[in-house]
Order: structure tokens, then sequence, then C-alpha cells
């Protein structure tokens, strides 16, 4: 398909993902990182958050549910055995905290064929239920092209 | 929001302090349990090193949480990082002996902007190879 054809696709929503207290910690001690911002409410709520935020990369676990849906159309071409991670940014218009219902909605931004290799650029925008908005999650993902037969 | 570094009392060329972390098989086991990402080439020396890899290898979001902990932990509160993007240029490499890998992180201030917020351009080495590129934050100070 051509890139014109893919820019601004949308993908439906997945249920919203539920923000647990316990799944912030089990994602904390993961990356080794013992802030209390993570681990204590009430530690949370004196720097005054509502309740235990999230790390800055937590938002992968669920934008990269919400991605896997373009990754995997079949009309973008890319091939899932030869995809790498290219690149990832968050822009954030608040920190995640336990108790949020999130939803998020991906979108292409762009699609790309370089040398064979092709560049899927996706944005995920991640708001409450209630419409908020959350995050916005900007991905790259690369299907590598195939070696050359020698 | 509440950091506890000062707008005021930071320079372009700032640097943040240094971190080294490990990295073990043990660690990506864990990453991989908690963010749902199962990759095999995160935890299989055989399929990784049949797909042409050294060895197993970091997932690039494990070494991009690493690399954010210069950010939170110099700003106390990590809902001070209001952007912060990588690349992912090479892996980590971690061999399943008692050492693993170690990442390297360093991060300076490169830009002072609007709101008593700065830009701050992280470095990532593994070995001898730079991990992440275009690694960068924004940071809300106090």
């Amino acid at each position: 398909m051509s890139a014109a054809d893919a820019i601004g696709r949308t993908y439906p929503k997945l249920p919203p993902y539920e923000v647990g207290r316990e799944k912030i910690r089990e994602f904390a001690e993961a990356i080794g990182d013992r802030n209390p911002a993570y681990l204590d409410a009430a530690a949370a709520q004196k720097l005054g958050h509502p309740d235990v935020i999230a790390p800055p990369t937590f938002p992968i676990i669920f934008t990269m549910r919400s991605t896997g849906a373009a990754v995997l159309d079949p009309e973008l071409g890319i091939d899932y055995s030869r995809v790498v991670h290219g690149e990832q940014r968050f822009v954030y218009q608040r920190p995640v905290h336990a108790g949020d219902r999130l939803v998020c909605e991906t979108t292409v931004e762009d699609l790309k064929n370089r040398a064979g290799s092709i560049f899927l650029y996706m944005r995920t925008d991640v708001t409450t239920e209630d419409g908020e908005q959350v995050l916005a999650a900007y991905s790259v993902i690369v299907s590598r092209a195939p070696e050359k037969e020698s | 929001m509440a950091a506890t570094v000062s707008y005021d009392d930071v320079e372009v060329g700032t640097a943040l302090p240094a971190k080294t972390f490990p990295v073990q098989r043990q660690n990506l086991v864990m990453y991989a349990g908690a963010s749902g990402d199962f990759n095999v080439i995160h935890w299989n020396e055989r399929v990784a090193t049949a797909v042409g890899l050294p060895n197993v290898i970091a997932h690039g979001m494990f070494t991009m949480a690493e690399a954010s902990r210069v950010l939170t932990e110099w700003v106390g509160d990590p809902a001070a990082v209001v952007e912060y993007g990588v690349r992912f240029t090479k892996p980590v490499v971690v061999p399943d002996d008692d050492k693993g890998a170690e990442l390297e992180v360093i991060g300076v201030v490169t830009d002072k902007l609007d709101d008593r917020r700065v830009a701050v351009e992280l470095t990532a080495r593994s070995g001898a190879d730079k991990v992440l590129g275009k690694a960068k934050a924004v940071l809300q100070l106090a």
C-alpha cells in the first residue's frame, strides 16, 4: 500500500488499561528503581500526586498493545519476524498513576521504504475514559529488508 | 510535580550525576515479566544466536528505562520528566556469566527552555558501543 493511503489510518481502541499499584511496583523493581513515588502512596501524595505514579517508560506496556494492530496490519506490509524497535518517545501531559483507566488510539504518522526496509512511524494518544489527555507515545518500528541471496 | 532541582541553579553544560547499571539475565527475565515483552531474543541464547545476534540482548525499552533513572534521580520527582525519547542504535549484549553487561549513562543540560524547563541529552554506552542515539528529555524544574 502506498504511504499516502497509510498515513492517518487509525486502529480500533482496545478496552481501557487499568493501572494497578502492584503492577507499577513490579515494573519499578524490574528496572531496579526504588523511587518512593513508585512504591509508596503517601510519598507520592507528598509530591502532589493522587496515588503512586508510574516510571516514565511504563506506558510502553499498554501503548505497545495498541501499536500491535498497526504492526500486524497486512496492508502495511510489515514482516513481523524482521521487526526491530527503532525509536521511542513519550510526551507527557501528566504522569500515569495507579487507578488510571487509560484508552489508547494508534495512528500511522508515516510509512517509509528505505532500501527495502520499511519504517513505520506511529503515534499513540493515551487518554482517560473521560477524554483527559495523559500522554502521547511515538514509536518507530523497522521491518528490516531481507538479506540478498549471494 | 515537585522537582528538587531549581531552574535557576542550572546552566547549559550542567552535568547530571552519572550512573552505571549492571545488566544480567535475571534483570531481563524480570523486565520481560513486568513489561509483557517475552520476545525470546531477550532470554534464549539458542534462538538469539540462531538469528545472528552475538548473544541474548536486553530489551531496548529496558535500556531506555535504566537510562531514564539518571533523569528521575536527579530531579527527585519522576513527574518532572515531561518528554523523553531515544533511538535504539545498538543492543546491550548480555552474556550468561556472573558479571553480565554494564550500562553507563551520563547526562548533560543542553538548553534552557521557557516555563522553567530544560533540555537534557543522555549518552548511554555498553562496552565500546553507544547503545542509544538521540536520547533527549525535557524536564520541568522548580
